[in-house]
């Protein structure tokens, strides 16, 4: 173990009056696959949205390997190594697959994010790397094609292949298999495990079943809190989360 | 793997044929440009297709690649007018350095309309422009002494253009086409750069997602206010090319009137296209010079074609055209 890459202390996000999210301290280390599950509604997203630096929280600290990062614009935690996938896909419509890549590429890369005169194709290995990312989704066929007028799979791969073009050191998932066939997830499964071998990862994941088996650790989110975290073996036996989650009959759910 | 990856990259013909013509596109439109005043039926017409072409071309740079529509471009055309026609007027300085200065201030109020307008987005970042412009109007209307008020900017008559030894009438129409063509084409070759450049990817990716893009790395406000800058200057740009053109500057240059001109334009040709913006200001202006022989009320023409362009060629007709052949090469 190398420590924690990511330790969320005592955050919290209210919208309004709305506490959506609620003192919330977990750390997460480096090189494990931690699922993150819970209710519709429990505040998962609203968390990705804290860690990955799309909302400031309202309240609390995120350090991200030791730096206290909250409060930093999005972009910053993008270019620092924190990247994520949405849970509704957001791609830039009109552009082609192999665009939507190799623009997140070239943001990565300080010499070429800005560049106002040479041509774009100039800037060595980008195009390169868009594709090989495109490939390792299974999208590379699909390279030329607008992301509107893909099928909705391959739009979901598309917005993963977004995410890992970051080259993130901490990549956080947000129900990548949503609206997928049983193939389509069992294929998305299969990466994810293996994007997990390379990297930090946290999965937002509704399909139980599949977390349990996935996971080196699972946190627990219910009405805005944390509510438990643990091994999978720990979390299934939890009374706490049996009661709140496993209970209600939510693992059959997708 | 990487042989799948060489073997998808081999595009059909088709987009080959794009491709060529995209790196084709500033000497075509030079070409085109240079042959326009022997096609269209009057040499006026002629340079205000350029001008106006070049002004819309700015305001597609940030309307049609960055996705912001702004109704306070007047200002920018109209500052670069009244830079230019101050300097020459009351400074007596040359030509050349009229054109500096009036691209300058443009873009100097670019900077300042932009950091301003950019807190906000949609319709009110179009509202917050629009106010600006007007208050920019406004204050060229009272400070009569430097703008000349209601009556226009007058005595900037430019009559001969010094190039080292060479002396060129700038009276003569034709001679000031060319010499006006110059800086439109320059301008249309930085364009086309900052296009193809990482840059035109990212201001894409702002008007297609801007979330997204801040979510991937961008810094999504330094876009927008270099877009809406550098949208300024070329208008600003336009503008001096005007002042030296009609040797006044019209009080209306600042009107709203003058920013809609370039939104209706760029519709009317495609926006987000590079050509769409030249085919709009071709459009317009030839139907106002032959509607307006006609009849005093040609802006009902113009109004009427608008409106069938919108509705039946939301691409513009430009866009249209591109869209057409990208589908069937596909
Ligand atoms: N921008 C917002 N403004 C107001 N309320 C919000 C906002 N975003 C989320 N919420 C609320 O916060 C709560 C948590 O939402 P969140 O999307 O984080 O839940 P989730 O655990 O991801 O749910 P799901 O499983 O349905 O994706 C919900 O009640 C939601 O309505
Ligand atoms: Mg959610």
């Amino acid at each position: 173990m190398t420590g924690p890459v990511l330790v969320a202390e005592h955050i919290g996000k209210r919208f309004g009056g709305f506490t959506a999210l609620d003192d919330v301290s977990v750390s997460f280390e480096a090189g494990q696959l931690t699922a993150i599950i819970g209710p519709n509604g429990a505040g998962k997203s609203t968390f990705f949205s804290l860690l990955s630096g799309a909302v400031a929280p309202t309240s609390g600290r995120i350090r991200f390997e030791g730096a206290d990062v909250a409060g930093q614009p999005h972009h910053r935690f993008t270019r620092m190594g924190i990247a994520r996938s949405y849970q509704i896909t957001s791609l830039f419509p009109q552009l082609t697959a192999h665009e939507n890549v190799r623009l997140a590429c070239q943001a990565i890369h300080a010499s070429a994010r800005g560049g106002l005169w040479r041509d774009r194709a100039h800037y060595p290995g980008l195009a390169e790397e868009a594709d090989s990312t495109l490939a390792l989704v299974g999208l590379l066929a699909r390279r030329g094609r607008p992301a509107a007028s893909l099928a909705h799979g391959e739009q979901r791969a598309l917005e993963i292949a977004v995410a890992l073009a970051s080259r993130p050191k901490l990549l956080l998932l947000d129900e990548p298999t949503a609206g997928m066939s049983p193939e389509e997830t069992k294929e998305m499964m299969d990466l994810i495990a293996r994007l997990a071998s390379e990297r930090t990862v946290l999965l937002v994941e509704h399909k139980m079943k599949m977390v349990m088996g996935l996971a080196d650790r699972i946190v627990v989110l219910h009405q805005g809190k944390l509510l438990a975290a643990g091994t999978p073996d720990a979390i299934r036996t939890d009374a706490d989360v049996r009661r709140v989650y496993l209970g209600e009959g939510r693992s059959g759910r997708g | 793997m990487t042989r799948d990856i060489a073997a998808a990259r081999i595009m059909p013909s088709g987009a080959d044929w794009s491709a060529t013509a995209q790196r084709w596109r500033v000497p075509l439109l030079t070409v085109a440009l240079a042959a326009l005043p022997w096609i269209v039926p009057s040499q006026a017409l002629a340079v205000n297709i350029l001008i106006f072409g070049l002004y819309a071309t700015g305001f597609n740079l940030l309307f049609g690649f960055a996705g912001m529509l702004s109704f306070g471009h007047a200002a920018f055309f109209g500052a670069g007018a009244y830079g230019a026609g101050i300097a020459l007027a009351r400074y007596g300085v040359g030509w050349f350095g009229a054109i500096a200065i009036g691209v300058a201030v443009a873009g100097v109020l670019a900077l300042l309309i932009g950091a301003l307008s950019i807190r906000s987005r949609g319709i009110y970042f179009s509202m917050v422009t629009l106010a600006l412009a007007q208050l920019v109007y406004y204050v060229a209307f009272q400070a009569t002494d430097w703008t000349g008020g209601e009556n226009g900017l007058r005595g900037l008559t430019v009559s001969v253009i010094h190039i080292g030894p060479l002396a060129l009438n700038f009276l003569d129409p034709v001679t000031k086409y060319y010499v006006i063509l110059v800086f439109v084409v320059a301008a249309l070759y930085a364009i086309s750069r900052l296009l193809n450049a990482p840059f035109g990817a990212a201001m894409e990716a702002v008007r297609e997602n801007e979330s997204r893009a801040a979510a991937i790395g961008y810094d999504v406000k330094r876009i927008k206010l270099i877009a809406f800058t550098l949208s300024g200057l070329v208008c600003g740009l336009a503008g001096t090319l005007d002042a030296l053109h009609l040797s006044i500057v019209p009080i209306d240059t600042l009107f709203y009137q003058t920013s809609g001109l370039a939104v209706m334009m760029v519709l009317l040709g495609g926006s987000g296209t590079f050509l769409g913006p030249f085919v709009g200001a071709a459009i317009f202006l030839l139907i106002e010079d032959v509607f307006s022989i006609w009849t005093p009320h040609w802006q009902l023409f113009v109004g009427i074609v608008f409106i069938l362009a919108v509705l039946f060629l939301p691409r513009g007709v430009w866009g249209t055209l591109a869209a057409w052949h990208k589908r069937r090469s596909a």
